[in-house]
C-alpha cells in the first residue's frame, strides 16, 4: 500500500516474529527433505502451502510445488476434473499467499504459471485482479498480471485503455496506469487500429487528457511522466535517422599506407592518414540499428571498387599491435597542450577551414512538411501551456519539462532548416538548469549533465561558434599529426559528453578542466588520436572504457583526475574485479603486476590500456600514481615514448 | 384529528419527561433521555412521526401545511378540567401558533395527486447529509443508524438564470474529471484546497507549524476577503462560498449581508465537506439521503427511545399544561383525551407559545400576563418550494443537490437558494417521477416567494395556461433543450423558531442549512441543560450495538 508510514516494532512483536521464524524454519526443513527425496504427497504439498502462505518469498517451496504439480499430472489418468483440482489447489494457495504479500514476486509467478497451462478460469482472474487493484490502484504486479491475462483472454487493448482512463479518473496518482496506458497506445498506434489514426489526433487527445492532470496536481509526478512519453513519441521520427557521417557525403577520402603520400600538400580535413591501410567509417544514427554492413551500405570510390573493401565491425576489430619495425621508425615528438601551443583559427582563412567540412557534415533531411508542421506546433503549444503553469506556481518538473520542450524545439526546427538557426531558447534552457540546481540540490548532477548538453549544443550548433573553440596547434610538423586542428572545449563546467554526432572530424580534442565522470559518447569520434582529460573527475580506469573503441589513440592526458581517490566508482556503479567479463581469458596478468601491489588497483587499469598503442601518457596528480604504477603501465603499453612529460628509454 | 379516538387511559401517569411533538430534536432528546433510564412519554397530535421534519405523502402534506398555517384556536376544553384537584394546580390551555404561511398549492397535471400515496415529501426539505456531519455520527453512537438506509447523492451542481447546471469539483478527482474549468483554474482550486488541507494537518499537530497554518489575521477575515487574496476567479469563488462552504448571503456585498462567513468558520465548512469525501467507501461523494426521505430519522430516533423504554402515543393532542398554583411550575399536560399526566419537565413543540412561569406571589394574573420565551425570530424566514416532475432536471443524474449563489438569477438576488433533486430510486415518489425542493432565507414571504419562482422559472417549462393537463414536455420551438414539465408545486413559508430551555423547554425550527448540524448543536446543548448529570447517549457495550459497528448502511 502507498501512503501507510511505518511503524516501529514492538517489543511484543518481536517475540511474534522469533516465534514465527521458529515455525519458518521447521517447515523449511521439512519442505527442503520432501524436496530432495521427491516426496509429492499430500501431506507434502500440505506443508508446502503451509509455508508459502506464512512466507510467500520462499522460491524453492514454489519450485517444489511446480514439480509436484507436474509429478501428479503425469500420475493421474488424465482425467479432466483431476487436472482441474490439481491446478485449482495451486490458484487457492496463491491467493492466500498473495493475501500474506500482495507484492510477491514468486506468487504471481506462479500465478502466471498455472494460468499460462489452460486448464483454469481466465474470469475469475479478472475478478482477484479487481479486488487487488481496488485495494491499491498503483499495485504494479497486479497490472503486469492484468496485461498478462488481458493478452490471454484475448481482451482489446481498447478496453484495456478505457480500463486505464477509469482508474486514472479515480486517483491520477498511478504510475502503473499510465505506463500501461503508454503501453496500450503504442500497440494501437503501431497497428493504426481503427479510431487510433492518424497518430497526430490520438497524440493531441492524450496531450488534453495529461493536462488535467498536470494543471490539477503539477506536484505529483505520475503525469508529467506520461507528459513525456508523449513528448517522446511526438519528436522521435518513426523511422531511424541518420544524423550524420564520416567521411561526409562527397567528400575525397585519401587512405595512404606506409607513408606514400609523405610530402604532397593535401587539405589536411579531407585526407586521412593511416599506416595500418585502414579507415573507419561512421554512421551516427538516432537511435540504435541493426543490420549494418556491406550489404546495407555502399561506398563509392574511385580507385577501389566496393567489393575491395574489407568490413571489420569496430567491436570485434582487433588492433594489429604494431610491429617492432614501426615503432623503432618513429621517432615522436612529445604533444604539449599548454596556451601557448595553440593559436586561434583564423575564419578568413578559408581554404582549409574545418568549417567547409562541417556544412557537409550534416545529413540531408527530407520528411513530410504536413506533419512536421504539426511536430513544431505541438511543441509550440506545449511550450506555452508549460510557461502558463509556471506563472502560477513554481514546480520543478515543470521546469525540468519546460527546458526539454525548449531543446525538443529548438532540435526540431533546426532540424527543420538546418544551420539557417540559432539555437534561440539554449540561454532559457541554461538559465532554467541553473534554477534547478539551486531548487533540487538532490539532482544537481543530473541537471549539471543536462546543461553541459545544451552547452555542447551551442558550441556546436553552428560554425561561427564552433570556430571559437578550433585552434591551431603549433607541433605540426610530424606526419602522425593528420590535422593539427584541435578543437578545445576546455574549461566549460562539462560533465557530459554530447553533440558527437557534430565532432566525427576531430582529430584532436582537448576537454582538460572541467567536470567529467564519465566520458560516454566518445567512443564515435573514430579519428580522435590525442585527447587531453586531465583535470577532470573521472574517478576510476572503467570510467574510460570508451576509449578501448578508439583504434587511432595515440595520446592521452588524464592527469590531474581521482582515479584511485574512490574505492566504488559511484559514478557508474562498478568496482573493479577480476571477474569482470570485459577481459578475456588469455590475458597474462599476472606477467605484469609487481608482486607486492594489490592487484585490484592495477587490474581495471590493465583491462582498460591493454593493447593500446599510445604514445604518449600522462597520469600525473591521480591517487594510484607512483612508481610502481608507473611501471607497471610501461609494462602493459610497450609503445609508450613519454609518461608525465618524461622520455622514455 | 378533531374525533379524538377513545384511548385506554395512559399507566402510569408520572413521567420524567413528557415530550410533546415528534420533530427530529424531540425525537433525539426522548431516544437521549430514555438511553440514560428516564422514564418519557413522547406525544403527537398528529397521525405520523416528524411533525416539522416528516416525509407525508401528498395528501397528508397539504393538509399538515394547511392546519399549521391557520390560527387555532385552542381545543374545546373537555369539561372534566374540574375533575382534577382544582387546589393543587390549575389547567392553562395551550396555545399554538402557525408555522407556515403563504401557503400555495398548485397542481397542473392529476399525475401526482393519483399516486399520492406513492410520495415522501419532506416538509422540511431541501435536506440531505454530510458524510461527515454529526448527525452521522450521533446516528452510529445511538444506534439510530440501524433503523436506516442511505444512497449517495451524485453530483453538485450550481446553477444559473438559464438552468444551466456546472458541476462543482468538490476533490482533487472531480477537478481532474471538471472540463468547464480551464487549466489555470484546476490549478488555482487545487492549490487552494492543498493550502486548507495543510492548514487542517498543522492545525492537528502538536507542535504548530506556523508556515503551513493560516495566519489568525486571516482566519478572522471575512472568508470572501480570505479568497479575493488568494487570487481565486470569481467563478470558482462562488463555487466555494455557496456550493461548497454553504453561505447563505452574498458575501461581496458586505454591507447588506446579514451573515458574513469568516475564514475561520468557512475553513470548518470545507473541512466538513471533505472529510465527508471519502468517509464511507462505497459514497460517490460527500452527500448522503435517506432512503423514504428526512422522515425517517426522527422515526429511527423514536424507535430507539422506544427501544429504552420511552411510551409513544400519536393522535393525542396537549390541551393545557398544568400549573402548580403555589410555585407556577409546570406541572403536568391534560391530553384531549381528558386525563392528566404528571412530569417534572416539558419539552415542546416550536408551534406551542410557551408561558414565562409566573411568580407565585400572583398567581391570578399569571394567565392573562404570560409571555412567549421561545422568539419567533421576526426578521428572518425560510421560503420552502417542493416541485413534482416526470424528467429529471438533469437528463444523466437522478439525485443531486445544487445553489443559485446570490445574484444568479437576478442582480438583487441578495440570498443563495439551495435546491435539492430527489428520483424514485430514494422512494420518495412513483417512478417515473422526481421531487426537487428548493429553500431560501428571506426577509418576508412575498421575497421568498420571489426568489424560488425565479428559480422555478428558470428550470421548468411551465404548463401552457388553460391546458393544465398536459403533462407532456412542451417542446420549446428552437428545439434547444426541453426543460422538464412542472406537474405539481407547492411554495410555503416557515418561521424560524429557535429553542429554549425554561421550565417548559421548547426545540427549534427546522432551519434553512441543508444539514442538521446548527439545529443538533442546539438539540445537545439543550438535552444538557435539562439534564446536566447526564452523558448525551453513554457509549454502550451492549451486544445489540455490537452487530452493527461497521457503519452506516449505504446502498451503492
Amino acid at each position: 500500500m502507498h501512503g501507510r508510514p511505518r511503524k516501529a516494532p514492538k517489543p511484543e512483536d518481536a517475540a511474534a516474529s522469533a516465534a514465527k521464524a521458529e515455525k519458518l524454519r521447521a517447515l523449511q526443513s521439512q519442505l527442503l527433505h520432501n524436496h530432495h527425496n521427491q516426496i509429492y504427497t499430500k501431506e507434502a504439498l500440505e506443508i508446502s502451502a503451509k509455508l508459502l502462505e506464512a512466507n510467500p518469498e520462499s522460491y524453492t517451496a514454489w519450485n517444489y510445488r511446480k514439480l509436484a504439480v507436474e509429478h501428479n499430472l503425469s500420475h493421474s489418468e488424465s482425467d479432466p476434473d483431476t487436472v482441474k483440482s490439481i491446478f485449482s489447489e495451486e490458484l487457492r494457495v496463491v491467493e492466500n499467499s498473495l493475501k500474506q504479500n500482495f507484492k510477491s514476486y514468486g506468487a504471481w509467478h506462479h500465478r502466471k504459471w498455472v494460468l499460462s497451462k489452460g486448464h483454469s478460469s481466465v474470469d475469475h482472474e479478472l475478478q482477484l485482479l479487481d479486488r487487488f487493484q481496488r485495494a491499491d490502484s498503483r499495485n504494479f504486479h497486479a497490472w503486469n498480471y492484468r496485461r498478462f491475462i488481458a493478452a490471454l483472454k484475448g481482451i482489446p487493448d481498447e478496453e484495456e485503455l478505457k480500463y486505464t482512463t477509469k482508474l486514472i479518473e479515480t486517483n491520477f496518482s498511478n504510475y502503473s496506469a499510465w505506463h500501461n496506458r503508454s503501453v496500450l497506445l503504442s500497440h494501437l498506434l503501431q497497428n493504426k487500429v481503427k479510431g487510433f489514426f492518424p497518430k497526430e489526433k490520438v497524440l493531441v487527445e492524450e496531450y488534453e487528457f495529461v493536462h488535467q492532470a498536470l494543471f490539477t496536481d503539477p506536484d505529483d509526478q505520475s503525469g508529467w511522466f506520461y507528459h513525456l512519453w508523449l513528448l517522446d513519441q511526438t519528436v522521435k521520427p518513426e523511422t531511424p535517422l541518420l544524423v550524420s557521417t564520416w567521411p561526409a557525403h562527397g567528400s575525397d577520402i585519401i587512405v595512404s599506407a606506409e607513408g606514400c603520400l609523405d610530402g604532397r600538400a593535401l587539405s589536411p580535413f579531407t585526407s586521412f592518414h593511416s599506416d595500418a591501410g585502414t579507415f573507419p567509417l561512421i554512421l551516427y544514427f538516432n537511435e540504435a540499428v541493426e543490420g549494418v554492413n556491406s550489404s546495407t551500405v555502399t561506398v563509392k570510390s574511385v580507385f577501389t571498387e566496393n567489393k575491395d573493401l574489407v568490413w571489420k565491425p569496430l567491436a570485434t576489430m582487433c588492433v594489429q599491435p604494431l610491429s617492432s619495425k614501426h615503432a623503432e621508425r618513429q621517432s615522436v615528438e612529445m604533444i604539449l597542450w599548454r596556451d601557448v601551443n595553440f593559436h586561434f583559427y583564423d575564419a578568413h582563412v578559408q581554404e582549409s577551414s574545418p568549417i567547409a567540412y562541417f556544412d557537409r557534415l550534416s545529413i540531408k533531411k527530407d520528411h513530410e512538411p504536413a506533419a512536421s508542421k504539426w511536430h513544431a506546433k505541438t511543441l509550440v503549444n506545449e511550450i506555452a501551456l508549460v510557461r502558463q503553469l509556471l506563472s502560477e506556481i513554481d514546480c520543478k518538473i515543470g521546469k525540468l519539462t519546460l527546458a526539454r520542450l525548449l531543446m525538443a524545439h529548438d532540435a526540431m526546427v533546426s532540424y527543420m532548416a538546418p544551420h539557417s538557426h540559432k539555437k534561440v531558447h539554449s540561454e532559457e534552457v541554461l538559465q532554467l538548469y541553473s534554477d534547478l540546481m539551486e531548487l533540487d540540490p538532490m539532482h544537481s548532477q543530473y541537471y549539471k549533465e543536462a546543461q553541459s548538453l545544451v552547452l555542447l549544443q551551442q558550441v556546436t550548433s553552428n560554425r561561427e561558434s564552433l570556430l571559437k573553440h578550433c585552434c591551431h596547434h603549433r607541433v605540426s610538423t610530424s606526419s602522425s599529426v593528420g590535422n593539427s586542428v584541435c578543437l578545445r572545449l576546455n574549461n566549460l563546467s562539462l560533465s557530459r559528453i554530447g553533440c558527437v554526432e557534430q565532432l566525427l572530424w576531430v582529430q584532436m580534442l582537448d576537454l582538460s578542466h572541467n567536470e567529467l565522470r564519465s566520458i560516454d559518447g566518445l567512443e564515435a569520434m573514430q579519428l580522435l588520436s590525442f585527447l587531453n582529460l586531465s583535470h577532470n573527475k573521472l574517478s576510476s580506469f572503467t570510467a574510460l572504457e570508451p576509449l578501448r573503441l578508439l583504434k587511432l589513440l595515440k595520446v592521452l592526458d588524464i592527469s590531474y583526475n581521482e582515479i584511485g581517490a574512490h574505492p566504488v566508482d559511484t559514478r557508474r556503479y562498478l568496482c573493479s574485479s577480476p571477474l569482470s567479463h570485459t577481459v578475456g581469458s588469455d590475458w597474462n596478468f599476472n606477467e605484469f603486476v609487481p608482486d607486492d601491489a594489490k592487484v585490484t588497483n592495477y587490474w581495471e587499469a590493465f583491462a582498460i590500456f591493454r593493447g593500446f598503442n599510445l604514445t604518449q601518457l600522462d597520469i600525473v596528480g591521480n591517487a594510484i600514481t607512483d612508481e610502481k604504477f608507473k611501471s607497471f603501465l610501461i609494462k602493459v603499453l610497450p609503445t609508450l615514448k613519454w609518461v608525465d612529460g618524461e622520455e622514455l628509454h | 384529528m378533531d374525533e379524538t379516538p377513545s384511548y385506554p387511559p395512559i399507566e402510569p401517569t408520572d413521567f420524567d419527561l413528557i415530550v410533546v411533538g415528534t420533530g427530529l430534536p424531540q425525537s433525539v432528546i426522548a431516544a437521549a433521555a430514555s438511553s440514560a433510564g428516564k422514564s418519557v412519554l413522547h406525544l403527537d397530535s398528529n397521525s405520523f412521526y416528524g411533525s416539522h421534519f416528516s416525509s407525508l405523502n401528498l395528501d397528508e402534506f397539504s393538509s399538515f401545511l394547511t392546519s399549521q398555517s391557520a390560527v387555532h384556536s385552542s381545543h374545546p376544553n373537555p369539561p372534566s378540567s374540574v375533575a382534577a384537584d382544582a387546589a393543587e394546580y390549575v389547567a392553562l390551555d395551550l396555545k399554538t401558533r402557525p408555522m407556515y404561511s403563504d401557503v400555495e398549492i398548485t397542481s397542473h397535471s392529476s399525475d401526482p395527486v393519483e399516486h399520492s400515496r406513492k410520495f415522501n415529501l419532506d416538509v422540511s426539505g431541501p435536506r440531505v447529509l454530510f458524510c461527515a456531519d454529526a448527525a452521522v455520527d450521533l446516528m452510529l453512537k445511538s444506534g439510530a443508524s440501524q433503523y436506516l438506509e442511505f444512497k449517495s447523492i451524485d453530483a453538485s451542481f450550481v446553477c444559473d438564470a438559464d438552468g444551466r447546471f456546472s458541476t462543482v469539483p468538490d476533490s482533487r478527482a472531480a477537478i481532474f474529471k471538471d472540463r468547464s474549468l480551464s487549466l489555470t483554474e484546476k490549478n488555482q482550486l487545487m492549490r487552494f484546497f492543498k493550502l486548507i488541507q495543510g492548514h487542517l494537518a498543522a492545525s492537528d499537530e502538536a507542535e504548530n507549524d506556523s508556515n503551513a497554518r493560516i495566519s489568525e489575521d486571516d482566519l478572522e477575515s471575512p472568508f470572501v476577503e480570505f479568497l479575493n487574496k488568494m487570487r481565486l476567479p470569481p467563478k470558482i469563488k462562488s463555487m466555494i462560498l455557496y456550493a461548497i462552504a454553504m453561505a447563505d448571503y452574498d458575501q461581496d456585498s458586505i454591507e447588506v449581508c446579514k451573515d458574513v462567513l469568516d475564514t475561520k468558520i468557512g475553513i470548518d465548512r470545507l473541512a466538513l465537506y471533505h472529510s465527508s469525501v471519502g468517509r464511507f467507501p462505497n459514497a460517490l461523494g460527500a452527500l448522503i439521503y435517506p432512503i423514504y426521505g428526512q422522515g425517517e430519522l426522527t422515526q429511527a430516533f423514536c424507535r430507539r427511545a422506544a427501544v429504552k423504554g420511552c411510551i409513544y402515543v400519536l393522535r393525542m393532542p396537549v390541551i393545557a399544561l398544568l400549573m402548580e398554583k403555589e410555585s407556577g411550575h409546570c406541572k403536568g399536560v391534560r391530553l384531549a383525551s381528558g386525563q392528566d399526566i404528571f412530569s417534572q419537565k416539558l419539552l415542546v413543540d416550536p408551534s406551542f407559545i410557551v408561558p414565562v412561569p409566573v411568580a407565585p406571589s400572583q398567581p391570578d394574573c399569571m394567565p392573562e400576563s404570560s409571555q412567549v420565551i421561545n422568539l419567533v425570530d421576526a426578521k428572518q424566514k425560510v421560503a420552502r418550494g417542493i416541485c413534482i416532475m416526470k424528467s429529471s432536471l438533469k437528463p444523466d443524474v437522478s439525485n443531486f443537490v445544487f445553489v443559485y449563489p446570490p445574484r444568479s438569477l437576478y442582480p438583487e438576488q441578495a440570498m443563495a437558494i439551495r435546491a435539492v433533486q430527489i428520483g424514485s430510486n430514494l422512494g420518495v415518489c412513483p417512478s417515473g417521477m422526481f421531487v426537487l425542493y428548493l429553500s431560501t432565507l428571506c426577509n418576508d414571504a412575498t421575497q421568498g416567494k420571489e426568489l424560488l419562482q425565479a428559480a422555478i422559472k428558470s428550470l421548468f417549462t411551465l404548463p401552457v395556461s388553460g391546458n393544465p393537463e398536459n403533462s407532456s414536455s412542451v417542446h420549446s420551438e428552437n428545439m434547444e433543450e426541453v426543460k422538464p414539465t412542472l406537474l405539481w408545486s407547492a411554495l410555503y413559508t416557515q418561521e424560524l423558531v429557535m429553542g429554549s430551555f425554561e421550565s417548559i423547554s421548547s426545540t427549534s425550527m427546522p432551519d434553512g442549512n441543508l444539514n442538521y448540524n446548527v439545529l443538533l448543536d442546539a438539540t445537545v446543548k439543550l438535552f444538557h441543560q435539562m439534564y446536566p448529570q447526564e452523558e448525551f447517549f453513554p457509549e454502550t457495550t451492549s451486544p445489540e450495538n455490537v452487530e452493527d459497528d461497521d457503519g452506516l448502511s449505504l446502498e451503492s
